[in-house]
C-alpha cells in the first residue's frame, strides 16, 4: 500500500555519538521497517533521545551512518518532549512547517485545519498558541507534525510532562496516525505506554541497543537480563 | 508570515519616502552665514521681506565665518554672507566666489564681569584694555574657532602688541565654539570676552557680564556678501543667489537692515552705498 | 532654581498653546527620527538576527565592529555623512546636504549598529529556544532570520524604542548635516542647542522638557501596545 518511493526502511549502521568526551551511544545497528509503532525504551540517560535525534538528522553521528531508502529530508517529522510553539496563533503554528516544506499557499490552511481537527484543536485555531494548556500544546505539536503528512514521525517522550488525561489524548492521536500509515518511532520511559503502543521494541541500555524485538515477544520473554531487570522495574539507569 | 514581513518592509520604505518630498520643489537658495547674523535675529527680520518680494526662500546655515566660507568652498551654499574681510578676500582670490561686496557693519564690544578685575570699564582704547587684561592675567574667553569674531580678536591682540598665546590654558581660554557658548562661558567664569554687539544685545544669560569697552574705530565689524562661483560649482543657483545679493545691496535691502531693532536699539548699519571703511 | 521653575512653566505653555513654530520643530523631529529608525531597522534587525543564528568565519569581528560602532560619536558620523553628501563629495549630485533626508541618513547610520547589536542579544535567547524545532522543520539559519524577527516582534519593539530614543536625543550629527535651518531642518535638539548658545537657558530647558515629554509618550504608547500584545501572545 506504500507508495513505491518510500523512504523506509531506515538503517542505522554502526552508529555512535560522542559529545564532550563522553560516549553517549555506540555500535547501534538496526533496521526500522514500515508497520506498527517502534517504541524505544530504556532508563533515563540510556541514550534514547540521542538515538532519535541521530535518526531524525538533528545530530550528526560521530561514528557510522543513518541511511534511508529514499530522500528523507521532507518526509519525516519530530515531536519533542517540550513542544516549542511559535509566538503566533494555533493555526499559524500548523501552517508554518507547511510553508517551509514548500506546500502551495492555497493548500496550506486546509491541511493545517485538517490536522488541528485530528487532534481536537479545530475550535482553538485563532487562539495564541502559547496560551494553550500543556496537553493542548503537545497536541498542537502533533498536529503541526501530522500536517506535514510525514512518512516517519519521531516522538521523544511526548507525554513526559503531561497528566494522565492529556497522555491518553496524545496516545490516541499517535495510534490514529499509525492507523493512517505513519510510521511511529517513539521514546518513552513509561512501560505501560510502551505496552499500549508498541508494535516492536528497541531497548537501549547504556548507550547500546541491547534488544530489538516484536513487542509481544519482548514483553513476554526478554532476551537479555538487563531488559528483564528493566521490565521488573529494577533498573533505574 | 512572509506576507507580514513584506508589509512591514513596505511600511518602512513608505515611511522613508515620506521624508524625501520634504525637499520639495520650493524655490530657495542656501546662504552660509555667521551665527551673529542668525542669532541676533537679523535674518528672521529681513528674509521674509526678501521672500515676499521675490518668492525666493532663503535657507540659512549659521556657522563661524571660517566654516561658512568652507561650506561655500565645497559648493554646499549659493551665497556666503560673513564678516572677516581678509578671509573673504582670500576666498575670492582662490576663485571660490565673488566679487565680494560690503553690506553692513556693526561693532564689537568687550564685555566682562561687573567686578572688572583688570579695570577696563569705560576705556575707548582697545589696545589699552587688552594690555590691562593681559597684565592682570584676568580670564579672557576666546572663540578659538576661525570665526570672524575670532579673527577680529586676534587682530586686536596684535595691534595691542600682546601675544595672548602665552596665557593659553591659564587666563587665555579658547572655547572653540560659537559666540553664544563663548558668552555663556564668560558669564560662568567671570571672564572678559570680545563679542559682536548684535549677539550681545540678544544674549539672555548675561548674569553679571557688563558691556565695558566700546567705540574704538578698531572695533568695526564689517559684513561682506559674495556669490559662490557657479563655474566652479555648476549647480549653484547663480541667478537667484545674485538676486539676493542685488536685493540686499539695494535701497530696499539696506532699509530692511536699518529697520531691525532689539529694544529700540539698531543692531546693524547698512553701508553698501558708501565706500567701505578701513579698520 | 528660578531658571528651572520658569523653564517648567514655559514648557507647559509651549505644549498647552501648541506654539506653531515649536509644533513644526516637534513634527520634524518625530518624522526624521522615526524614519531613521525605520531605515536603520531594515538593515539592523536582519543583521542582528543573522548574527544571532549564524556561525561564520569573521562573525566575532563583525560583532566587535558593531559594538564599537555603538559608541560612534554622533559628530563623527555627521562629519562622514557631510563629506559624502557635500557637493564636493561622492554623493554630492543628489543635493541632499542640509535637508531632512540627510538627517535621516545620519541618524540611521548612528542607530543601525545599535539596533543590530540589541537585536542580536534579544534574538539569541529566542534562537536558543527555537533552534532544534526549526532545524527539525528543515529551516536553516537563513530561513530562521525572518521567523525570529517575527516571533520576537514584541521584544524588538523595545529595541526600536532604544534606537528612537537615541535618534531623537542626538544633536551632533543632525546639526552638521542638517544645518539647523529654521523652518526646514531645525529639530528639537538643534533648537535646544541654538537657544542654549543664545543664552536663553529657560527656553532651551523648556524645549528639552517638551522633547522628554514626547519621548516618554512614545515609549509609553509602545510599551502599552507591547504589553497588551505580549499578553495575547503569551
Amino acid at each position: 500500500m506504500r507508495a513505491p518511493d518510500t523512504i523506509l526502511p531506515l538503517r542505522a549502521e554502526g552508529l555512535g555519538f560522542t559529545a564532550g568526551g563522553v560516549r553517549i551511544l555506540r555500535d547501534v545497528s538496526l533496521i526500522i521497517e514500515a508497520g506498527a509503532p517502534t517504541i524505544v525504551i530504556g532508563a533515563n540517560g540510556a541514550g534514547k533521545s540521542v538515538l532519535l535525534r541521530l535518526l531524525h538528522g538533528l545530530l550528526a553521528p560521530t561514528e557510522g551512518r543513518v541511511a534511508w531508502a529514499g530522500l528523507a529530508a521532507r518526509r519525516q517529522a519530530m515531536v519533542f518532549q517540550r513542544p516549542v510553539l511559535l509566538r503566533r496563533s494555533v493555526l499559524a503554528n500548523a501552517v508554518y512547517p507547511l510553508h517551509l516544506a514548500g506546500v502551495a499557499r492555497t493548500e496550506r490552511e486546509a491541511r493545517a485545519r485538517d490536522a488541528l481537527a485530528l487532534v481536537g484543536l479545530g475550535d482553538l485555531a485563532d487562539r495564541p498558541a502559547r496560551r494553550l494548556s500543556g496537553g493542548e500544546q503537545q497536541r498542537l505539536a502533533l498536529a503541526r507534525a501530522a500536517a506535514l503528512h510525514p512518512e516517519v514521525l519521531f516522538l521523544d517522550e511526548p507525554c513526559a510532562s503531561l497528566d494522565p488525561t492529556a497522555t491518553k489524548a496524545v496516545e490516541e492521536i499517535v495510534l490514529a496516525l499509525a492507523a493512517r500509515g505513519t510510521k511511529i518511532v517513539m521514546t518513552t520511559h513509561d512501560l505501560g505506554q510502551a505496552r499500549r503502543l508498541a508494535g516492536e521494541v528497541v531497548f537501549v541500555h547504556r548507550g547500546r541497543v541491547a534488544e530489538h524485538a516484536p513487542a509481544p515477544h519482548f514483553f513476554a520473554e526478554p532476551a537479555t537480563p538487563e531488559a528483564a531487570a528493566f521490565l521488573r522495574g529494577e533498573l533505574v539507569w | 508570515m512572509p506576507g507580514t514581513l513584506r508589509r512591514t518592509l513596505l511600511a518602512a520604505a513608505l515611511a522613508a519616502a515620506a521624508v524625501l518630498p520634504a525637499a520639495a520643489q520650493e524655490r530657495f537658495i542656501t546662504v552660509s552665514s555667521t551665527t551673529s547674523t542668525e542669532q541676533s535675529g537679523l535674518f528672521g527680520h529681513i528674509l521674509p521681506i526678501f521672500a515676499r518680494e521675490t518668492g525666493i526662500a532663503v535657507r540659512v546655515i549659521a556657522l563661524g565665518t571660517g566654516q561658512a566660507l568652507d561650506v561655500g568652498r565645497r559648493g554646499d551654499a549659493d551665497v556666503v554672507f560673513v564678516h572677516d574681510r581678509a578671509a573673504e578676500e582670500r576666498f575670492v582670490a582662490e576663485g571660490f566666489g565673488g566679487p565680494r561686496r560690503h553690506v553692513m557693519f556693526n561693532d564689537f564690544v568687550i564685555t566682562g564681569p561687573a567686578a572688572d578685575p583688570a579695570r577696563i570699564a569705560g576705556l575707548r582704547d582697545t589696545n589699552e584694555a587688552l594690555r590691562r587684561i593681559a597684565v592682570a592675567r584676568s580670564p579672557f574667553i576666546s572663540r578659538g574657532d576661525r570665526s570672524g569674531t575670532h579673527a577680529a580678536e586676534l587682530r586686536l591682540w596684535r595691534m595691542a602688541g600682546v601675544d595672548p598665546v602665552q596665557g593659553r590654558g591659564q587666563w587665555y581660554r579658547e572655547v572653540g565654539q560659537g559666540m553664544g557658548p563663548a558668552l555663556n562661558t564668560a558669564a560662568a567664569q567671570g571672564a572678559y570676552v570680545l563679542t559682536d554687539r548684535g549677539t550681545w544685545l540678544s544674549f539672555r544669560n548675561r548674569q553679571d557680564q557688563r558691556l565695558l569697552v566700546e567705540g574704538d574705530a578698531r572695533l568695526l565689524n564689517q559684513y561682506g556678501v559674495m556669490l559662490v562661483n557657479p563655474r566652479r560649482h555648476p549647480h549653484v543657483k547663480a541667478a537667484d543667489g545674485q538676486r539676493f545679493i542685488d536685493w540686499i545691496l539695494s535701497p530696499a535691502g539696506q532699509a530692511a537692515i536699518e529697520s531691525y531693532r532689539i529694544n529700540g536699539e539698531q543692531l546693524f548699519f547698512s553701508n553698501a552705498t558708501q565706500p567701505e571703511p578701513v579698520s | 532654581m528660578n531658571d528651572l521653575g520658569s523653564a517648567f512653566s514655559m514648557a507647559i505653555g509651549l505644549i498647552a498653546t501648541a506654539d506653531p513654530a515649536v509644533a513644526q520643530i516637534v513634527l520634524l523631529s518625530l518624522r526624521v527620527s522615526l524614519t531613521a529608525v525605520a531605515v536603520a531597522a531594515l538593515v539592523g534587525l536582519p543583521l542582528g538576527a543573522l548574527l544571532a543564528v549564524a556561525r561564520f568565519p569573521g562573525r566575532g569581528g563583525v560583532i566587535v565592529v558593531l559594538n564599537a560602532l555603538m559608541g560612534l560619536p554622533p559628530v563623527v558620523a555627521g562629519l562622514l555623512i557631510y563629506l559624502l553628501l557635500s557637493r564636493s563629495g561622492p554623493l554630492g549630485s543628489f543635493g541632499l546636504l542640509f535637508t531632512p533626508t540627510a538627517m535621516v541618513i545620519a541618524q540611521a547610520v548612528l542607530i543601525a549598529p545599535i539596533l543590530a547589536a540589541l537585536t542580536r542579544g534579544v534574538l539569541e535567547g529566542l534562537w536558543e529556544e527555537y533552534a532544534e524545532q526549526l532545524r527539525s522543520f528543515g529551516a536553516g539559519p537563513w530561513r530562521a532570520v525572518p521567523t525570529l524577527l517575527w516571533d520576537g516582534r514584541f521584544l524588538l519593539l523595545t529595541v526600536l524604542l532604544a534606537g528612537f530614543g537615541r535618534a531623537a536625543a542626538e544633536v551632533g550629527a543632525v546639526m552638521v548635516v542638517g544645518g539647523n535651518i529654521e523652518g526646514f531642518t531645525r529639530v528639537m535638539t538643534t533648537a535646544i542647542a541654538l537657544e542654549t548658545s543664545k543664552g536663553d537657558l529657560p527656553l532651551a530647558l523648556a524645549l528639552g522638557m517638551v522633547l522628554m515629554a514626547i519621548v516618554v509618550t512614545v515609549n509609553a504608547l509602545a510599551q502599552g501596545f507591547r504589553d497588551a500584545a505580549a499578553r495575547w501572545a503569551g
